[in-house]
């Protein structure tokens, strides 16, 4: 055994379930842990191809997210439509910076790191690059950790909309955006779950072997 | 059994073959190329983890049950639990959006709470829980769509934009909520798989041999 080795390059595989490393026969198609019978691969079968499906699909619908309404606002005096981004400058406006930053923070910054980097782990992987690979297994950890906080927009809609009733005093509505928005938090989710770190460290195995 | 005696680890991240130490208690081990938090070696995880769980699942129902918080303005005013806001979604036509809520909020957290207590309370006491391999699978499956800790930043920032125009009045739930959010927290923190999958390898070993 070489000083760094992958367990692939063994023929062992761990399992994805109870993370037990066990030999992978060749040639007998559909292999199960021994321990807890999940289905064994050496890496996520068909990961990249299902990471960019899901990533296109999250593209294509941040337009509408951030283009259509959010929340509709309505009481005697005024009425508003926000969308994510009006919504964000009206709270600095008024002068809740504090929540401003956070709301900027979760609804447009975290979508967009998480697109952005997706991408470019992607298109690293399948130019098989050599590039900072620990570092890119870091921004990998982070799209994971970060990924579910894009939600909070979609739950203060659902809170106030149900919440603020009252008629011609004040109405709040959830807007198209709620929905188009909570499509791309779901399927980013996704891709950065079929994403498989390990294919950012298959061709720096290849080269110092 | 060869699987047991080689005491290998494949990094989940780098996929780095590497053969496991023995830590300290409260040490986690790292791996050598990628730095991904191999396993850790928590101290009585599955008693301190089920503690939490048990704990959790009480405030969950509270917080299920009593409203989050209440506005008032003038005459005028109501009052609103969590389930009524999925409820008053799916009125309004936004079935997708409410399904989400409810999935991310009730579902999927009373779920992963029923699940840790039916595998963790015959554990302490040594027995192996029917379906335990399925449903550890299952519990990893869902645990990334348990969202309450989001919810409860969304509930503190509605209460916010409330306040500017509303006289708003905290609820139970709204407390509930908050330890909810830390006791799950303390839960993860404690909770290891890799502990468990070790007491049901002993399990079975010592009923194969019996």
């Amino acid at each position: 055994m070489t000083e760094m080795t992958s367990a692939a390059e063994q023929g062992l595989c761990s399992c994805h379930v109870c993370n037990l490393v066990s030999r992978l026969e060749q040639g007998s198609g559909q292999a199960n842990c021994p321990r807890c019978g999940a289905s064994l691969h050496y890496r996520k079968p068909g990961s990249v191809a299902r990471c960019w499906a899901l990533l296109i699909s999250a593209y294509i619908l941040y337009i509408p997210a951030n283009l259509l309404t959010m929340m509709e606002t309505g009481s005697l005096l005024k009425y508003r439509k926000d969308t994510i981004i009006s919504g964000v400058v009206e709270l600095w406006r008024t002068g809740s910076w504090g929540i401003a930053v956070v709301v900027f923070i979760a609804s447009v910054t975290i979508p967009l790191l998480k697109l952005i980097s997706l991408t470019l782990l992607l298109v690293s992987v399948q130019r098989r690059s050599l590039w900072r690979p620990r570092q890119r297994t870091r921004l990998y950890r982070l799209v994971e950790l970060v990924g579910r906080w894009s939600m909070l927009d979609i739950y203060v809609v659902a809170l106030l909309a149900a919440l603020v009733q009252l008629g011609n005093m004040a109405t709040v509505k959830a807007g198209p955006a709620a929905l188009a928005f909570g499509a791309v938090v779901v399927l980013t989710m996704f891709a950065s779950m079929q994403f498989d770190p390990r294919l950012i460290w298959d061709p720096i195995q290849k080269e110092s072997t | 059994m060869e699987h047991h005696s080689a005491q290998l680890i494949a990094c989940h991240d780098c996929d780095l073959l590497q053969r496991e130490i023995p830590l300290k208690k409260g040490c986690a081990a790292s791996c050598r190329r990628c730095g991904a938090v191999l396993y850790r070696n928590a101290t009585d995880s599955i008693d301190r983890t089920l503690a939490y769980t048990l704990a959790a699942a009480v405030l969950f129902v509270i917080a299920n049950l009593f409203p989050i918080f209440a506005i008032e303005v003038q005459e005028a005013g109501s009052e609103i639990n969590l389930f009524g806001a999925v409820q008053s979604l799916w009125d309004k036509q936004m079935h997708s959006v409410s399904l989400l809520v409810f999935l991310t909020t009730i579902l999927i957290p009373a779920l992963e709470l029923i699940t840790m207590t039916y595998l963790l309370l015959p554990l302490k006491f040594r027995h192996i829980p029917a379906g335990s391999y399925i449903l550890l699978g299952m519990l990893k499956i869902v645990k990334p769509w348990g969202m309450i800790e989001v919810l409860m930043l969304g509930v503190l920032v509605s209460l916010v934009k409330l306040t500017s125009s509303f006289k708003v009045i905290p609820g139970i739930a709204l407390w509930s909520f908050g330890a909810l959010t830390l006791l799950l927290a303390a839960a993860a923190a404690t909770f290891s798989a890799r502990d468990i999958w070790e007491r049901m390898d002993s399990r079975a070993d010592k009923e194969v041999s019996a």
